[in-house]
């Protein structure tokens, strides 16, 4: 009953903004803006640098690469990722199913 | 509601519906774009995995005059593939996130389809007749003898099963850094514009490409506003608006300067600073700008509401709709879901009289301006008996759930139609859930 009347004080959206900041308390002072902005300008930004990839690869010619097996997601000191360690994004050689 | 009655409602029935039926739907399933052509007898539909299918309107059936042509599946292709860009170590999806139909000129048909960064113009073309009758190849394509031809003849053309071929004619790449969301074809038939986050580009269909918009900040520590959307006038060749994470609309016209960063028009709806808060800006950001038909005016949709404008009055919308008020108490955990981010499309029938836009738990929802009705319904295989008039929704928001009614708490967020089109001329809608395309029509007697 007590908490119905607060809510009613304060319009929905404000209620719902005070939930939010009493479970994330650190969350940026801006009002939803240039974290948001950055992040979808970031979208696809993945971490492989070419530089390290060709150096890695000099080095390793006489030796063995790691294979990307199942442990790939263990990370030793060598291991520099390598284009085959990125999720594997192949084509759809399926035809739609919307054409099935 | 509209439909619930009445002489001059649209009953929506039920007509087809394309896709898997299974729960467990693959990433390259979902689709992401749905466009009519001008005419209405195609309907192409883009998919998270870059490919296109193309459904095409069966001739009409005189005998039938109960029911519209069926779509049915006349071309599919592979659009767009993944690509790794190694020098920006930017991972590039083949989702398909615009289509855009060029009016018909000939016997072929072309569409713009994009993904993030690259645009492409393909055609798709009919080929029902074959050469026979070489005189130098077999029917097999085997080369003759030519010591073994004593007669000559005139290869004839003869029928063949009909074949529909789609091939890339113009590929448009490298002119975005940012992620493009919007294309649009100009009335000039000629140009057209695509819009990333920072910039609007203008091409040429032919050849040339440049910026007409570009609104990337000299510092990114300033950057405040992405641009969301952006639409060439249907009838002034000039003319384009484009929308932005803030939820203002600019309008540009070209005569004006070679570069549009400023405006000749802003459209803006002032707000009321008491009921400022975090979620303010990421529900007033608009995902979608349509001009009506006649040009007169533009709608577009934020998180919550559609809105109409009148191109000629900036200050304030002349029509707002609610699409899912209810929503408004739930923000905490919709940002917390990331739904809060959704973007949702919106659409108008053919004579600007209806718009249409999509919802959670698989509802869509529209509204009759002319009326101020407006009805929720389900796109659900539940309703799939052709000809049966769907039965209206309702969300009941607080208090006591009527019978056949939902509740908040119970809907599905899973479940969003971000994708919805109308045909041009017809009450013929082409509705997307997550994974199928379902057909509505108006009932006819």
């Amino acid at each position: 009953q007590d908490t119905q009347e607060k809510d009613k004080a304060l319009p929905p959206e404000r209620a719902e903004e005070a939930k939010l900041k009493a479970k994330y308390p650190n969350l940026g002072q801006r009002p939803g803006g240039s974290d948001f902005l950055m992040k979808r300008l970031q979208k696809g930004q993945k971490y492989f640098d070419s530089g390290d990839y060709n150096m890695a690869k000099a080095k390793m010619k006489n030796k063995q690469l790691p294979s990307a097996g199942p442990d790939k997601n263990l990370v030793t000191g060598d291991h520099i990722p390598t284009p085959q360690d990125l999720p594997q994004r192949k084509s759809s050689l399926v035809t739609s199913k919307l054409a099935g | 509601f509209l439909g619930a009655g009445g002489g001059n409602d649209i009953q929506w029935c039920f007509s087809q519906v394309k896709g898997a039926v299974d729960d467990d739907v693959a990433e390259a399933d979902i689709i992401s774009t749905v466009e009519f052509n001008h005419s209405g007898e195609l309907l192409a539909t883009g998919d998270k995995g870059g490919r296109v299918v193309i459904f095409q309107q069966e001739q009409e059936n005189k005998t039938q005059s109960h029911s519209r042509g069926e779509y049915n599946v006349y071309s599919t292709f592979q659009s767009h593939e993944p690509e790794f860009d190694y020098l920006k170590s930017l991972e590039i999806e083949e989702k398909i996130n615009k289509i855009r139909w060029l009016p018909q000129k000939n016997a072929a048909q072309f569409l713009l389809s994009t993904n993030d960064k690259t645009i492409k113009l393909w055609k798709i073309s009919e080929r029902d007749k074959r050469p026979e009758g070489y005189n130098l190849k077999e029917e097999d394509g085997r080369y003759r003898d030519p010591t073994t031809v004593t007669t000559l003849r005139v290869p004839v053309f003869r029928p063949m099963d009909l074949m529909v071929e789609a091939s890339p004619r113009r590929i448009f790449a490298n002119a975005h850094t940012y992620h493009i969301n919007s294309i649009s074809i100009n009335s000039d038939y000629e140009t057209y514009l695509s819009a990333d986050d920072l910039r609007i580009n203008l091409w040429h269909l032919e050849i040339t490409d440049r910026n007409i918009v570009d609104i990337k900040p000299a510092n990114m520590e300033e950057l405040t506003e992405v641009i969301t959307a952006a639409e060439f006038h249907p009838n002034s060749c000039s003319t384009f608006v484009y929308s932005s994470s803030k939820g203002t609309i600019r309008l540009c016209d070209m005569r004006a300067s070679a570069l549009c960063d400023r405006h000749s028009k802003l459209f803006e709806e002032p707000e009321d600073p008491s009921n400022r808060s975090f979620f303010s800006e990421i529900i007033s950001s608009i995902s979608d700008v349509k001009f009506s038909h006649s040009g007169r005016y533009m709608m577009t949709r934020d998180y919550l509401s559609v809105k109409i404008w009148d191109l000629n009055m900036e200050n304030r919308p002349v029509e707002t709709y609610q699409v899912h008020e209810y929503l408004r108490s739930k923000l905490c955990s919709l940002y917390e879901n990331d739904c809060i981010f959704d973007k949702f499309e919106c659409c108008w029938n053919g004579s600007d009289s209806i718009v249409m836009t999509g919802s959670y738990n698989n509802f869509f929802r529209m509204f009759d301006r002319n009326t101020k009705r407006d009805i929720t319904l389900e796109a659900s295989r539940e309703n799939n008996k052709p000809r049966t008039v769907l039965k209206p929704r309702k969300v009941c928001a607080s208090g006591k759930r009527k019978k056949d009614e939902i509740s908040v708490d119970s809907l599905d967020f899973n479940k969003k139609i971000l994708h919805t089109a109308w045909h041009p001329k017809e009450n013929i809608i082409a509705v997307a859930t997550t994974n199928n395309l379902y057909i509505f029509q108006d009932k006819m007697n």
